[in-house]
């Protein structure tokens, strides 16, 4: 694979990504608008092949469920194409194994939106769904990254080897792991239909700490305190990586996009609650989330990328490029022993 | 296109119930419901999601709160809750329609018997699911994509009530009530209700509305003897 093929399966996988959020987006409408019922048979619809469904019949709410039905189709026929592709082009194995990852996880996604639907959306199942549509996502964004032009030069070649910044990895780590929690809760808390259970915002029927409890008013709490936790992590992570690495691009775009998205997040999160839950406002504030997450997990593996060690030339960049490979994955291709044949480079890591 | 699809399994094979009242001592239960205060406004009902729905010129409203004349509240479910002891009923061989028309359903309360039969049927020249969801009988989702489409269902269990709904069209809700007897009632544009030919005793008698709530009453009923029952809701 040459350089020009490179860079196409690297925009190839960014254009997956994109595709994945806005499936995710479709999926946030499906349930804000109440629809996940709407068409009671699956894979079918109606009776009919779904790829020829009428398009004059997709009426109310079967435009929203099979809108999304359409969509995970087609990112599932992407994500079948990238994993093809990774297996034939991707010199790294551990690159290749997240496409076979990353097929399996979309196909299980598939089959647990239908069993969600012949079941009557049982709330496990749902809330599974929700989840593992956002590690999909995860997925194909880290593919898209391991395959970036910066991701295999480690972002200039006078750099490396990067330095380390331990505390940075720790609170990313930290931070991504939260925003993934802070996004089940809400996926459980959309799923119980406890939105509302609040009704205002941003105190807890004009208080603090809610006066009465309950299941649902504990869950839409617990999203609540989640929130602020996660906030005051994506506001330690950033200033940490703007204020240490402001020189390096790599680290301080994702720190910015962070916050911004934090901002636009908690705003979506307000009007939700303060609209009503509006569909789009809340299909808008499940997408922000995954933005969050996707962008906290770049900034993350970009605060580890020094751990991957370097084992030779990159066969895509050049002979002048560094190969990656965390620890000793990756060696048995061909592509990647001829790689590790060369001479390492300065900077290789055990 | 018309199809007639059974859903659920087949009555089992039983001997036939005879009626346990004397028709010759048997009482009725009439009465009136009404809304008590200013009645609020019925909501206008946006359709344009569906373009099939909606009909130039006309304005649907919403159905949950339907006052008439004098308060007349409509469609609250009246029905003997308690008191028939251990009586035993015949399953009426009638079928219970329930249509999909306009995009609403019609009627929009209903009672069933248990195993009575209930056809539904799409009157729509759009697509419906039809999404019960009951808490004791089984729950089921059943697309009718066509005009003329018909699914039989019979409820197992006794629930007062079972909320059917359309995930396509989410403002068509309707509610059935099922009994293992036929005392109940659905009351009509004046309010009024009548369960007639109870053998004389004494009932509970509940009534059930889908926002308002549920009143019960007991009331004696002596032979041939019509008592009158008025149930008041307020919001």
């Amino acid at each position: 694979m040459n350089r020009i093929a490179g860079v196409l399966l690297h925009l190839f996988a960014a254009l997956v990504a994109a595709s994945t959020a806005l499936l995710i987006f479709a999926g946030g409408l499906v349930t804000s608008t109440g629809s996940g019922l709407s068409v009671p048979d699956w894979p079918n619809t109606y009776g009919w092949f779904m790829l020829t469904f009428p398009l004059d019949k997709m009426v109310g709410g079967i435009f929203y469920e099979h809108s999304h039905r359409l969509i995970a189709t087609f990112v599932g026929l992407l994500i079948v194409v990238l994993a093809i592709w990774l297996w034939r082009a991707e010199p790294r194995r551990w690159v290749r194994r997240l496409g076979y990852i990353a097929l399996a996880a979309v196909i299980t996604q598939g089959i647990l939106g239908g069993i969600t639907v012949l079941w009557f959306l049982p709330d496990a199942i749902s809330i599974a769904h929700a989840g593992l549509a956002q590690l999909v996502f995860c997925l194909t964004v880290s593919i898209a990254l391991f395959t970036s032009p910066g991701w295999r030069r480690a972002y200039a070649r006078e750099q490396l080897p990067l330095p380390g910044d331990r505390t940075l990895q720790t609170i990313a780590a930290l931070t991504t792991a939260s925003v993934y929690a802070q996004i089940m809760a809400g996926a459980t808390m959309r799923h119980m239909d406890a939105g509302l259970a609040i009704p205002d915002f941003p105190l807890a029927f004009g208080r603090l700490v809610p006066p009465f409890w309950n299941a649902q008013i504990a869950l839409n709490y617990a999203h609540r305190v989640g929130a602020l936790l996660v906030s005051a992590l994506v506001l330690a992570v950033a200033g940490h990586g703007l204020y240490h690495h402001r020189g390096r691009a790599e680290l301080r775009r994702p720190s910015l996009l962070l916050l911004v998205l934090l901002a636009v997040q908690i705003t979506l999160g307000a009007l939700t609650v303060l609209s009503g839950k509006h569909y789009v406002i809340n299909s808008l504030h499940v997408v922000t989330g995954a933005m969050v997450l996707g962008t906290s997990l770049v900034l993350t593996l970009r605060a580890y990328r020094p751990r991957f060690r370097w084992v030779g030339s990159d066969p895509i960049h050049g002979s002048t490029q560094g190969f990656d490979a965390p620890r000793d994955w990756g060696l048995r291709h061909p592509a990647a022993q001829a790689c590790a044949a060369g001479t390492p480079r300065r900077g290789a890591r055990a | 296109m018309a199809a007639a699809l059974a859903v659920g399994a087949a009555p089992a094979a039983t001997a036939p119930i005879a009626n346990p009242v004397d028709a010759a001592t048997a009482g009725n239960a009439a009465g009136r419901i009404t809304f008590e205060g200013t009645p609020p406004k019925p909501a206008v009902v946006r359709m344009d999601s569906d373009p099939n729905c909606v009909r130039p010129g006309a304005t649907a409203t919403d159905e949950t709160v339907v006052v008439g004349d004098g308060g007349a509240l409509q469609n609250v479910f009246v029905y003997v809750k308690d008191g028939l002891g251990g009586l035993r009923f015949p399953v009426p061989s009638t079928p219970i329609l329930l249509d999909q028309k306009g995009c609403h359903y019609v009627p929009h309360v209903f009672g069933a018997q248990v195993d009575q039969s209930l056809e539904i049927v799409n009157s729509d020249p759009t697509l419906h699911n039809v999404h019960a969801i009951p808490a004791a009988n089984q729950e089921f989702n059943m697309g009718q994509p066509l005009p003329g489409i018909k699914h039989t269902h019979q409820f197992r269990t006794r629930e007062v009530m079972v909320p059917f709904k359309c995930d396509v069209h989410p403002w068509m809700r309707a509610y059935v009530g099922v009994l293992d007897h036929p005392y109940f009632a659905v009351t009509a544009a004046d309010g009024s209700f009548n369960l007639k030919g109870l053998p004389p005793g004494t009932y509970t008698v509940e009534a059930w509305h889908e926002t308002l709530g549920a009143q019960t009453q007991t009331a004696t009923i002596g032979e041939r003897e019509t008592r009158d029952i008025t149930f008041s809701f307020r919001t």
